[in-house]
């Protein structure tokens, strides 16, 4: 008889799941992770890591069909099956890792679709007709794509495609169209159009990657329409399905057009999975498909706790993974800080990379304070022009009066590995005045994140 | 071979700093527990105390030196069975000592003691014994690292907030920016949650006063008519308030400390015998002075906690806590610190029998920084106050009565006298607090300091 009763049981194996198994199991806690489906969740087979291996391809080719420029040759060609069969290898040999990783830690592994009946001490878990009890029930069931039906805007297996079906494409559409332009829109856009599909973005709002600084986002724009993808904002698309594809009605004010296209790659946010699980009979409470949840992530309902996508924004990955161990810590009689929304850095992979923390420039100013821009374009970086990666900018956000890093905010080559110098710093609390007086190795990119900061205080040296 | 006396370290960081006094001199017997010197960086200032035993031979490094290196040997100390001839010989090991990466280590490895002598192991390792001692208690004193991030730093610079009255909510307490906006706080909705209830207490007494205290005791289950009620006058409304607020607001902390005071009341039987026509120096008024004194020798514990800082006060105005009928009194001997035994005597006497009369001016008991309360007359041995608010400490003493105590390794007798001091740990830690208690125990048990 297997056993059935834990401390904590946790279901859904994604980053969120997996990482606060084992900070339960270190924690002295008998716990017990389920899953439905591979584990690692979303992220690792469907989400972050296979498109980060897909985009590596993109990169790699961009650079091939550029080698001229650094005085190589190449007869740059692909194999887009070869490139998708990369990108699934390497999720199943992360997915097979975190399966180690259980194992090491004492977690129990459960395979099946959870639901959840009142019990004792949190509500029990019923897998497979067996009920498992447990003190602490954590939920990091996650999300999936949204959907708009009306307006066409939903998967059909062929044509309209999702993230899922989008990162194992049969072949590169000759037309593309991406709906939303936030990370999971940018970053299709980018991998497609990296490899000579005809790639137009529509966005409802007046610009494209509307959760990052607006300096940001026209860099971006400008860039991609260098590259030659076509960017519609403040437009609305739905389409029908036709023959050979589909016909998108994109809508800007009162003037519409009829544009045909292969292919569309549907990227209107998420939704959360909350269904089926009889978590309404339980009382917990759910806004717009997320599980409302306090600070410490506990629903209401007598040890019951959500984390991750199915809660509240933002939904990433790493934050999923920080909510769930501040959560089993709670749980542990421990005295964990909140997670601060404010200090989760955001990360988008397409061409130029972009990423971020904290407050915009608007945001602050917004919430009241007197602020001081720093900005150093990567032009001004000698390891930019040798990277021959010379677009970019890097920008901080400081309280004029306190001298808190309020945020920063990046675009070009490796922004997403450079945005953690300034979290820690934030996290930490330095003002400008520490992060002047760091060493900034030279010849880095990193010396850019230095030269912003002096140059909030009009200090920058190379610009 | 002599022992080494080194520079302490008053805080991990410290390098070097300054041989401010010699609180002792060669030739002098040093006992362990012996204030030697004293010590200060621009953060700090500090007694050397003598861990070893025996008679201070030599002061290698003269008082008013600055940029003494840490772990330089500052004196040498001979122990009993020595000599001077032992400090023939001698040369100082200070310039390898005072290599800093060097220093770092000593605490844990005395490896250069052992260098400089092979002779006697066990005196070597007693004075590196001395070394870690001190060091330790150096930490001590210095407090715990006072851990805050750069930005809450600046923000309560800014609003002039001491970071060692925030408690932290980082991971060991560190210091953040929602600990320094936070500060305020808290206090803001204790006063907010008190005014109700102070209204409410003060209908009581403007409606039916005995009504009021009649139901309130019938619900504890005392019966009316079992007791008279006496209703309360201005002094005892003003006392209730006043003392509750401060067992609420002031996070006080008791030390303890006995005094052997009969060299004081020797010193107090000669003063009297030749002293002018109807002055007549009491115990209390010698307390009074050793008080003031202390607090002239410890500026940073005559201080009152406000919400916008700690105030530093200029003079010793000693409040002393008169027992009157209906209740009790503090008038207060201004600038005590400037005033003789015999002016203190002659004040107190007045301000005392005035108090008695009810005839004391407002000015004459408002106000103030520190207090005494002595119900040594009354045979209590030891007992603690209540903070008189803002004053920073109060001072309770116990009666002095003839005690058995230890005096090399034999019992005797002596008269001992326990003080109580509270300090309000807003302004007065226990440091402070204890640094000031041994000034006053020197004042006590070596009066003839205090006629200084």
């Amino acid at each position: 008889m297997a056993e059935t009763a834990f401390d904590v049981i946790i279901i859904g194996s994604g980053p969120g799941g997996y990482v606060t198994a084992i900070r339960a199991s270190q924690l002295g806690f008998k716990t017990a992770i389920v899953e439905k489906d591979d584990l690692g969740g979303v992220c690792l087979n469907w989400g972050c890591i296979p498109t980060k291996a897909l985009l590596r391809s993109a990169e790699v080719y961009h650079n091939m069909k550029h080698a001229d420029e650094y005085g190589l040759s190449a007869e740059p060609s692909f194999d887009l099956e070869k490139i998708v069969k990369r990108s699934r290898k390497i999720a199943g040999q992360l997915s097979g890792g975190i399966k180690h990783l259980m194992k090491k830690n004492k977690v129990t592994v459960i395979n099946g679709f959870a639901t959840l009946k009142k019990g004792k001490d949190a509500p029990t878990v019923v897998v497979d007709g067996t009920d498992y009890t447990a003190k602490h029930v954590i939920l990091g069931t996650g999300a999936r794509a949204r959907h708009i039906p009306q307006a066409g805007l939903e998967p059909d297996g062929k044509y309209i495609w999702t993230a899922r079906e989008a990162m194992v494409p049969d072949s590169i559409p000759k037309k593309l169209l991406v709906v939303g332009s936030g990370a999971i829109g940018m970053e299709f856009a980018s991998f497609f159009d990296a490899f000579g599909a005809d790639v137009t973005v529509v966005e409802m709002v007046d610009r494209i990657l509307p959760a990052e600084d607006e300096e940001i986002s026209k860099m971006a724009r400008k860039a991609f329409e260098k590259r030659g993808v076509t960017i519609k904002t403040e437009t609305q698309a739905s389409v029908k399905l036709g023959k050979n594809g589909v016909t998108a009605t994109l809508t800007k004010g009162d003037e519409s057009e009829e544009i045909e296209f292969d292919r569309v790659v549907l990227a209107i946010g998420i939704v959360g999975n909350t269904e089926d699980m009889g978590l309404e009979e339980l009382g917990v409470k759910i806004e717009k498909t997320h599980i409302e949840v306090d600070e410490y992530s506990f629903t209401g309902v007598k040890g019951l706790y959500a984390i991750g996508d199915v809660t509240t924004p933002p939904w990433l990955a790493h934050k999923a993974s920080h909510e769930g161990i501040i959560c089993v810590e709670k749980i542990a009689g421990e005295n964990p800080h909140p997670l601060d929304a404010n200090a989760i850095p955001g990360c988008t992979y397409c061409h130029p990379q972009i990423a971020s923390v904290g407050h915009t420039e608007a945001q602050a100013k917004e919430a009241g304070y007197d602020v001081k821009v720093g900005r150093f374009p990567f032009i001004g970086n000698g390891k930019a022009i040798a990277l021959g990666e010379p677009e970019g900018l890097v920008k901080t956000v400081f309280d004029a009066k306190t001298g808190e890093l309020l945020g920063a905010h990046m675009i070009g080559a490796e922004v997403t590995e450079l945005i953690q110098g300034y979290t820690v710093a934030q996290k930490l609390e330095t003002t400008e005045h520490e992060l002047m007086e760091t060493v900034f190795p030279h010849p880095t990119l990193s010396e850019m994140m230095h030269e912003a900061v002096l140059d909030a205080y009009d200090r920058t040296i190379h610009y | 071979m002599p022992v080494e006396i080194l520079m302490p370290a008053l805080s991990p960081t410290m390098e070097e700093g300054t041989l401010s006094k010699w609180l002792m001199k060669e030739g002098d017997t040093v006992s362990s527990g012996d204030l030697l010197a004293e010590i200060e960086t621009d953060k700090a200032t500090m007694e050397v105390e003598a861990v070893e035993e025996g008679t201070l031979a030599k002061i290698l490094v003269e008082a008013g030196t600055e940029g003494v290196k840490v772990n330089s040997p500052i004196a040498l100390l001979l122990e009993e069975d020595e000599d001077e001839s032992a400090l023939d010989g001698y040369e100082p090991t200070g310039a390898d000592v005072s290599k800093p990466d060097e220093d770092k280590d000593e605490a844990k490895e005395p490896k250069r003691e052992e260098k400089a002598d092979t002779k006697k192991e066990d005196s070597s390792s007693k004075s590196s014994e001395t070394k870690t001692k001190r060091q330790d208690r150096s930490n001590e004193k210095d407090g715990e690292r006072l851990r805050a991030s750069p930005l809450a730093k600046r923000l309560a610079k800014e609003a002039g907030i001491d970071l060692e009255s925030v408690k932290g909510s980082g991971p060991k307490g560190r210091i953040i920016k929602a600990d320094i906006e936070n500060y305020e706080a808290p206090k803001a909705e204790e006063k907010k949650s008190e005014a109700p209830k102070e209204s409410k207490e003060e209908s009581k007494e403007v409606g039916a006063v005995r009504s009021g205290g009649a139901d309130y005791l019938s619900k504890m289950g005392i019966e009316a008519g079992s007791y008279d009620l006496e209703p309360l006058n201005g002094m005892m409304k003003t006392i209730a308030k006043r003392l509750s607020a401060s067992n609420n607001n002031v996070p006080d902390f008791p030390l303890l400390i006995d005094c052997e005071i009969d060299a004081l009341l020797k010193l107090r039987k000669e003063l009297n015998a030749q002293a002018p026509e109807g002055v007549k120096v009491s115990v209390n008024d010698m307390l009074i002075r050793a008080c003031a004194l202390s607090l002239k020798f410890v500026p940073k514990a005559n201080a009152s906690y406000t919400p916008d800082g700690i105030a530093y006060h200029k003079h010793a105005d000693v409040a002393v806590a008169v027992a009157i009928d209906g209740g009790l009194i503090t008038p207060i001997i201004r600038e005590a610190e400037n005033k003789g035994l015999s002016t203190i005597s002659t004040e107190m006497v007045d301000l005392a029998s005035r108090a008695r009369d009810m005839k004391l001016k407002p000015n004459e008991y408002q106000g103030g920084t520190f207090s005494i309360s002595n119900l040594g007359m009354m045979g209590i041995k030891s007992f603690g106050s209540i903070i008189n608010e803002p004053h920073g400490m109060i001072l309770s003493v116990g009666a002095g009565a003839p005690r058995a105590v230890v005096k090399d390794g034999e019992l005797a007798v002596a008269t001992v006298m326990t003080v109580t001091l509270t300090c309000d740990h807003r302004v007065v830690d226990g440091a402070m607090g204890a640094k000031w208690l041994q000034h006053f125990k020197r004042y006590i048990e070596q009066p003839i300091t205090m006629m200084l």
